[in-house]
């Protein structure tokens, strides 16, 4: 029994310190670089886990400020467990936001249970609609993702530029163009005894599914093995077309929720500072995570606790705001080099079949893509 | 040795007596949308911050790249739990609604002074003032140097968003310019947002292509736009900040903001016990707008009609906006006989371009 399940524990065990390490790694060379600029790197490093860990409020607005990146990240790491690299979850989660906030306003008097159910559901559908057009487009047309989910990005943007100057515009919103609010009856609160809005549970249990999803039904079997190898996964007989649709809308749903909770929670309309960045921080949470969706949520917090130190090594070092985003680069290149130690550690290899080691369990999943095979579907 | 020691730590204990009577000690919180260093909005903030910091027992703590999001009301409570700060400038527009007014409710014991002029009595917080200034006289002002100073009459203007404040910049721009040199017109290109460096250089580039030999704008940051104008020989009229060093040969004047006023000011209200008003506003006769200092190619007849209008408004009874005043599609905006003095509030749901104006919204 305990022989058995050893080498995955060994796995996880693994890739755990490896992470650990190569973040470790990174700080360090932070405290380089943040030593060449003519500041005590010891301060850094306790004035950036006060700010983001140190004390009850920090640790609770690193969480607020991981709650959306969970969401864009699943955005991410959904498709990518197909083999897709989708980096859309900007696009998904303002089309969200704004479908979310139309559902709002048609349910603005039937009240706060309903509206926000009917919200959640329009922005799930909305973002989940805008990632599946980007599935279809593969599926049917052989068109590349990366790029077309870049390109939608933009026009979600216009879109909802469009409509909250335009259409839906509230006559009274002058300087700051914005639909009508949909009320602060309607308005999602905190979690219970936190000051922590409920974006964080929808996330949390949003990758909790996806991980029983991927990891353990026969659809999530049917998604890791088609990531692997299209062709074999058509030769198999599974479903090819269905699995990459139905992947594509749970990732757009992800992040289309994060839309809804934007507007539900903290800004009660649609306007333009929704556009926050929030979809591309997730391709990065989704990237250092591995596309794992447990893995998700600690990195998150981890992202999120870096931008709750920022502020404070700002105000009390006088640093730019950069300092953090070269934090954050050397982050990721280091996370990103640490990859390519896998399996190069004798610890973590199974005593049983030293002379072969245990494959990848997720294969980075990048490499192959039939264009040709898939077109013809 | 130990008298000696006494001694000091009595004259230190006094020193410290005198530093408290004398100045309450304070920290103050100044939160930036975008990068501080911006030669535009935030800088303008920045200086203003600036002025602040040469107080006597203040302190500054200043963060920059803030968005108005959910990120900006955790950096008001950080400031509030971490740096114990006592006032706050916030200083986005969008920072106001909801951000400051939920922060501001659950911290009654910190004042909150928010860029916008937002503040509507008996509706939003006792705790939270904003101010405001009326940069539309400094721009009718830098539009009289831009009248003058063109050659061909084509003036250019690249604006973010067609929002009432920006309208009434590009209007009052516009007819300080036709008041000496009637045949000018400003054509005007709108980037769609605040910061958008790239669109704002083709801007720049297609406006001097059609002939247009002054540009000014009304964006976060005007950088890409002076330079280019200066890389291609033509002048501008700056915004928010001096942009003049990026510019020394082509740079005019500009509409520029005077915070450091304003901050200095609320400070010592707060400070001192007073009670402060919740709605400051001025133009140039309150000094919170002010002008860039004349560049080399401004004209002598063109400074002494440009000195002669801003003397006008500081003594405070010159209107822009006065009928017959007809938009660009050739509608009466203002009837003849009416005036709309600078503290109307029918101004400030401006919805028109004036005549001479080339551009359209859409309604």
């Amino acid at each position: 029994m305990i022989f058995s399940s050893a080498p995955r524990f060994l796995q996880a065990m693994e890739a755990v310190c490896l992470r650990l390490g190569a973040l470790i790694v990174a700080l360090l060379l932070f405290g380089v670089f943040v030593f060449a600029a003519g500041k005590n790197p010891l301060d850094v490093y306790a004035l950036m886990f006060k700010g983001a860990f140190g004390t009850w409020f920090s640790f609770q607005n690193s969480l607020q400020r991981a709650a959306p990146l969970i969401l864009t990240a699943l955005c991410t790491a959904l498709p990518a467990r197909l083999g897709l690299v989708i980096i859309g979850g900007e696009g998904a989660l303002v089309f969200g936001a704004f479908c979310a906030t139309v559902a709002g306003l048609s349910f603005k008097e039937s009240g706060p249970y309903t509206c926000l159910t009917a919200m959640l559901l329009a922005g799930a559908m909305a973002g989940g609609a805008w990632i599946l057009l980007i599935g279809a487009l593969r599926y049917f047309r052989g068109v590349n993702e990366t790029i077309s989910s870049l390109l939608l990005n933009y026009i979600a943007i216009a879109i909802l530029n469009h409509m909250v100057e335009g259409p839906f515009k509230d006559p009274e919103s002058l300087n700051k163009p914005a639909t009508l609010p949909i009320g602060d009856d309607n308005m999602l609160g905190h979690m219970f005894g936190l000051d922590v809005h409920w974006g964080l549970a929808y996330g949390i249990i949003a990758c909790l599914f996806s991980y029983v999803l991927i990891q353990h039904t026969t659809f999530g079997f049917g998604v890791r093995t088609t990531g692997g190898n299209i062709r074999a996964g058509r030769i198999v007989g599974l479903p090819v077309s269905f699995l990459m649709l139905a992947t594509c809308f749970l990732a757009g749903a992800a992040a289309g929720v994060a839309g809804m909770v934007e507007v539900a929670a903290v800004h009660g309309t649609a306007n333009a500072s929704i556009i926050a960045g929030y979809g591309y921080t997730g391709i990065l949470v989704a990237f250092i995570a591995r596309q794992n969706p447990l893995a998700i949520l600690p990195v998150a917090l981890l992202l999120g606790g870096i931008g709750a130190s920022s502020g404070l090594l700002q105000r009390r070092l006088g640093l730019p705001d950069a300092t953090v985003l070269v934090l954050q680069g050397i982050m990721f290149l280091v996370i990103l080099a640490s990859e390519s130690l896998y399996g190069r550690f004798k610890i973590f290899q199974p005593k049983a079949a030293p002379e072969k080691p245990a494959p990848p369990k997720n294969p980075t999943p990048i490499e192959t893509k039939p264009t040709e095979g898939l077109a013809l579907g | 040795m130990r008298v000696t020691l006494s001694r000091i730590a009595l004259v230190f204990a006094l020193a410290l007596c005198a530093v408290s009577h004398a100045e309450e000690k304070i920290t103050v919180g100044f939160i930036y949308v975008g990068p501080r260093d911006d030669f535009g909005y935030n800088q303008a903030h920045a200086e203003g911050a600036a002025a602040v910091k040469a107080l006597p027992g203040v302190t500054v703590r200043e963060e920059e790249n803030v968005p108005e999001t959910i990120a900006v009301q955790k950096t008001m409570e950080s400031l509030i739990n971490l740096d114990e700060a006592k006032i706050i400038f916030p200083t986005s527009f969008g920072y106001f609604d909801p951000h400051i007014l939920k922060v501001s409710v659950k911290n009654p014991s910190i004042t909150f002074f928010h860029c916008g002029g937002l503040y509507t009595e008996g509706k939003h917080p006792a705790n939270v003032g904003s101010y405001f200034g009326y940069i539309d006289e400094a721009e009718y002002v830098s539009g009289i140097v831009a009248g003058h100073s063109t050659k061909s009459g084509k003036l250019g203007f690249i604006a973010a968003k067609p929002i009432p404040q920006v309208l009434r910049n590009i209007n009052s721009f516009t007819l300080g310019a036709r008041s000496v040199n009637p045949k000018a017109t400003t054509s005007v290109i709108f980037t769609g947002d605040w910061s958008m460096p790239v669109k704002e250089a083709e801007a720049a580039n297609s406006l001097i292509d059609q002939g247009i030999d002054v540009v000014t704008c009304h964006v976060d940051c005007p950088k890409v736009i002076v330079e280019t104008a200066e890389r291609r020989g033509i002048y501008t009229c700056g915004y928010h900040a001096s942009q003049a060093k990026l510019a020394p040969k082509g740079y005019l004047t500009g509409a520029e903001w005077n915070w450091g006023k304003v901050y200095v000011d609320y400070i010592e209200w707060v400070r001192g016990g007073k009670k402060w008003p919740h709605l400051v506003r001025g133009g140039l006769k309150e000094n919170l707008v002010k002008l860039s200092p004349y560049g080399p190619a401004v004209s002598d007849k063109a400074k002494a009609d440009a000195d002669a209008a801003k003397a006008a408004f500081m003594v405070g009874n010159f209107v822009v906006y006065k009928g017959p005043l007809k938009d660009n599609q050739g509608a009466t905006v203002i009837e003849s006989g009416k005036e709309h003095g600078q503290t109307d509030i029918a101004l400030e749901s401006m919805n028109y371009l004036v005549e001479g104006v080339v551009g359209t919204l859409k309604k």
